[in-house]
């Protein structure tokens, strides 16, 4: 038995590898694709754009201005002296946050009633902007602290006392680069298996290979191995860079992440083959990898919390192998999870990846046009 | 792929005759793509599945967080705070007994946060010292932390400010924000979204419905066929483009309807800009997807090329939802170079702020460029292999 299917793997890796555009595209892209979104997907501010309108021209305004303009989030570009210069600036896209100091500003201070700060954010992207806010926010809040301890005044009578498990710092690269670990493995088993089977199809090699003496369990072993050797190597060159590159923390037990990308894998793979398996033409075959692909990145906790999401969607992610995926490793890496937290997200993949596989073998001779 | 020699030089054609051989090619192509429908799901059932998929699903704004809340001794003031909890929209509340219990809900994903007042609390707040309130998050996931931190002291203030007004006093803070949200005041995220969703929706049909194209000419030996036709080369990447052009454009106008009508985005540009601009950026993405058919020759890389140049890097480096100018600079250079930046930054100005022209033309003109790149060296690479 496992002749024949050696032999196929070693076709199957020849038809990957001989060709140096497909060599090319399945090894270097993935590597600097990490590299490069592991640098820009963060959703850390590091230079918001702020124009100063100070009306007040104070001690005390200069004071607060200071510390937006010594705060490493904060970048002054722009200072002005009219309300109608406001607006084109933010139109513009010149500043995302402007903060405007009213004239009263330091007599409402010293006379016990609150300075008032208007602060106008840029909201095309509401992300962005309430992050700059929360930014502004803590600048000002720090700012009545201490305002209160050297001037006296009313303290609030409860404080809040936050501290964040995993990530103290709250860094978001911390979140996102693991994920992109996952994103990455699951594109690349996709280059492999997507159009592996429409390719034969469409070029008749496939029927020949239905010919052959061998049963419908070698050929789906022998199409589906070749994807598991270069997803695996990928997924731990790119670990090893996420561990040694970006310096992320590697708090959990790795044989579980294996265990986990094994799983992983064969549903992947099981779904790539069974997109490919039902294509008639590689057309039709990269068509359904990106149906796949790219609702199974957006909709798989990635970026944006699947608990977000309205119900009905919830359910719809329950079929993504990659949302389980991200469990197990932001588990592994960041969190040192509990063993039961795996064991939920292990089934599902391993039942995906088996009803998968074996539609995809049926399909093999039941497809044919 | 053998590559035969092309024929002889050919002579440079009438216009009339150009027009007549374009218009065969535009019918030849549209016959296919009936034939084979995937091209038609590509343009027009893609764009309102992943839109209806992500319009819904795809959400910053986090609401019924569900939050463990200890209360080590109960009383009307610790009754109060955790009222202001139970009345929030953003949290759900469980009761732990014991800190011990609430950090295990903590690290099995029951809950997201802990909440604690500690025996003491009541009696602080009594005696007039500040009495502290712990809280602790799940951090995993940095940007939600943040958005529940902020909504954790948005009841906190709520309830302080409630408490004093209920003792006859009113709490000032020395400096009060005054926070104005231009263009999406009541910050729903889909507003920004969809218009970013468009763009990277756009990204893929445009170089999905292209990059096969040539590919399979070349694979099945068409090409050879047009090449012993007087069709110029310049025709046969006509031919292709047009017909696509029209599909894409369909599927554009489908997008925006939904993003209009069915997400309720304001559109407060005009829709000429938006045609405009969208038309440049699906000429982009056309080009794209046939420069990457003409390089690839076989649709096997073309297809694997497609799937790693188009989504990702539209997806996370457009700014549609990272913020380009907190990436360090190498990337922000390498961003230059995604055709969905220019088209993000048109699509989010015009949905949301109106015709912003020193926003939209200095894009605009960047996508030309590319159009102009990409069609060009199509053409280029193309005709070197004809003759």
């Amino acid at each position: 038995m496992f002749r024949p299917i050696l032999a196929l793997m070693q076709k199957e890796f020849l038809a990957l590898m001989k060709d140096k555009k497909s060599r090319f595209t399945i090894v270097i892209p993935p590597i600097v694709q990490l590299l490069v979104f592991g640098y820009a997907a963060t959703y850390d501010l590091t230079y918001v754009p702020l124009a100063v309108y100070d009306e007040d021209r104070s001690a005390a305004s200069r004071e607060l201005i200071a510390r937006f303009t010594g705060s490493p989030n904060f970048q002054e570009v722009a200072r002005i002296t009219r309300q109608d210069q406001i607006a084109p600036l933010i139109d513009r896209k010149e500043v995302l946050v402007l903060v405007h100091i009213h004239p009263q500003f330091s007599r409402d201070l010293f006379t016990g009633d609150s300075g008032k700060v208007q602060v106008i954010v840029d909201g095309r992207n509401s992300n962005t902007a309430m992050i700059a806010l929360g930014y502004v926010r803590s600048i000002v809040t720090r700012f009545n602290l201490e305002w209160t301890e050297t001037h006296g005044g009313p303290t609030p009578p409860a404080r809040l006392e936050t501290r964040a498990w995993y990530n103290p710092n709250l860094e978001s690269r911390w979140f996102i680069v693991p994920g992109i670990v996952g994103l990455l493995t699951l594109v690349v088993t996709m280059l492999v298996t997507a159009l592996s089977v429409a390719r034969e199809r469409e070029q008749g090699t496939f029927d020949q290979l239905l010919v052959t003496p061998m049963r419908p369990v070698e050929i789906l072993l022998g199409k589906a191995l070749p994807g598991f050797i270069i997803g695996a190597g990928e997924a731990t060159v790119i670990i090893l860079l996420t561990v040694f590159w970006f310096q992320v923390p590697l708090r959990g037990d790795i044989l579980l992440l294996y265990i986990g990308l094994f799983l992983f894998l064969m549903s992947a793979i099981g779904v790539g083959l069974m997109i490919s398996s039902l294509s008639v033409t590689q057309q039709q075959g990269l068509l359904g990898a990106f149906m796949f692909l790219v609702p199974a990145i957006i909709l798989s906790g990635f970026t944006t919390p699947i608990a977000n999401m309205p119900t009905v969607v919830q359910k719809i992610t329950l079929l993504n192998p990659l949302r389980y995926f991200m469990v197990v490793i932001r588990g592994v890496f960041l969190e040192n999870a509990p063993l039961h937290l795996y064991l939920q997200q292990f089934w599902p993949m391993a039942v995906i990846g088996i009803v998968c596989l074996a539609l995809a073998g049926w399909l093999f001779r039941h497809r044919i046009h | 792929m053998n590559r035969k020699e092309a024929p002889e030089k050919r002579k440079p054609s009438t216009r009339g005759g150009s027009l007549m051989r374009l218009r065969g090619l535009v019918r030849k192509e549209f016959l296919q793509i009936m034939r084979d429908p995937s091209s038609i799901a590509i343009a027009f059932l893609m764009p309102v599945s992943l839109l209806l998929l992500f319009g819904y699903g795809v959400s910053l704004d986090a609401k019924h967080v569900p939050i463990a809340i200890v209360v080590e001794s109960p009383s009307r003031d610790t009754a109060g705070f955790t009222g202001a909890f139970e009345q929030s929209k953003y949290f759900d509340t469980e009761h732990y007994d014991t800190m011990r219990a609430a950090k295990q809900a903590l690290r099995n994903h029951r809950v997201d946060g802990i909440v604690r007042l500690r025996s003491d609390f009541a009696q602080k707040l009594q005696s007039g010292a500040t009495a502290p309130i712990q809280v602790i998050l799940n951090g995993v996931d940095a940007n939600s932390a943040r958005l529940v931190t902020g909504y954790v002291e948005g009841v906190w203030s709520g309830w302080l400010s409630d408490r004093a007004r209920q003792q006859g006093r009113t709490l000032e803070m020395p400096v009060e924000v005054e926070q104005r949200i231009w263009f999406n005041s009541e910050v729903r995220s889909r507003n920004f979204l969809v218009p970013g969703l468009i763009a990277v929706i756009m990204t893929l049909i445009g170089a999905l419905l292209t990059a096969m194209v040539m590919a399979r000419e070349w694979e099945r030996g068409t090409m050879e066929a047009l090449m012993v036709t007087p069709v110029h080369i310049r025709e046969v990447i006509l031919g292709k483009l047009i017909p696509y052009f029209v599909m894409g454009m369909g599927g554009l106008a489908l997008s925006v309807l939904m993003a209009l009508y069915l997400f309720e985005v304001p559109l407060r540009g005009s829709p000429w800009v938006l045609t405009a601009a969208s038309a440049l950026f699906l000429l982009v993405a056309l080009g794209m997807g046939l420069l990457i058919s003409i390089a690839a020759r076989s649709q096997f890389v073309a297809g694997q090329t497609a799937i790693i140049v188009t989504f990702l890097p539209a997806f996370l480096l457009s700014g549609f939802l990272f913020d380009i100018q907190s990436m360090p600079v190498v990337v922000q250079g390498i961003t230059h170079a995604i055709a969905a930046r220019y088209y993000v930054a048109i699509l989010q100005t015009v949905f949301l702020a109106g015709d912003v022209f020193s926003v939209i033309w200095p894009n605009a003109l960047a996508l030309l460029v590319m159009a102009a790149f990409f069609l060009g060296v199509s053409r280029l690479k193309a005709r070197k292999r004809l003759d």
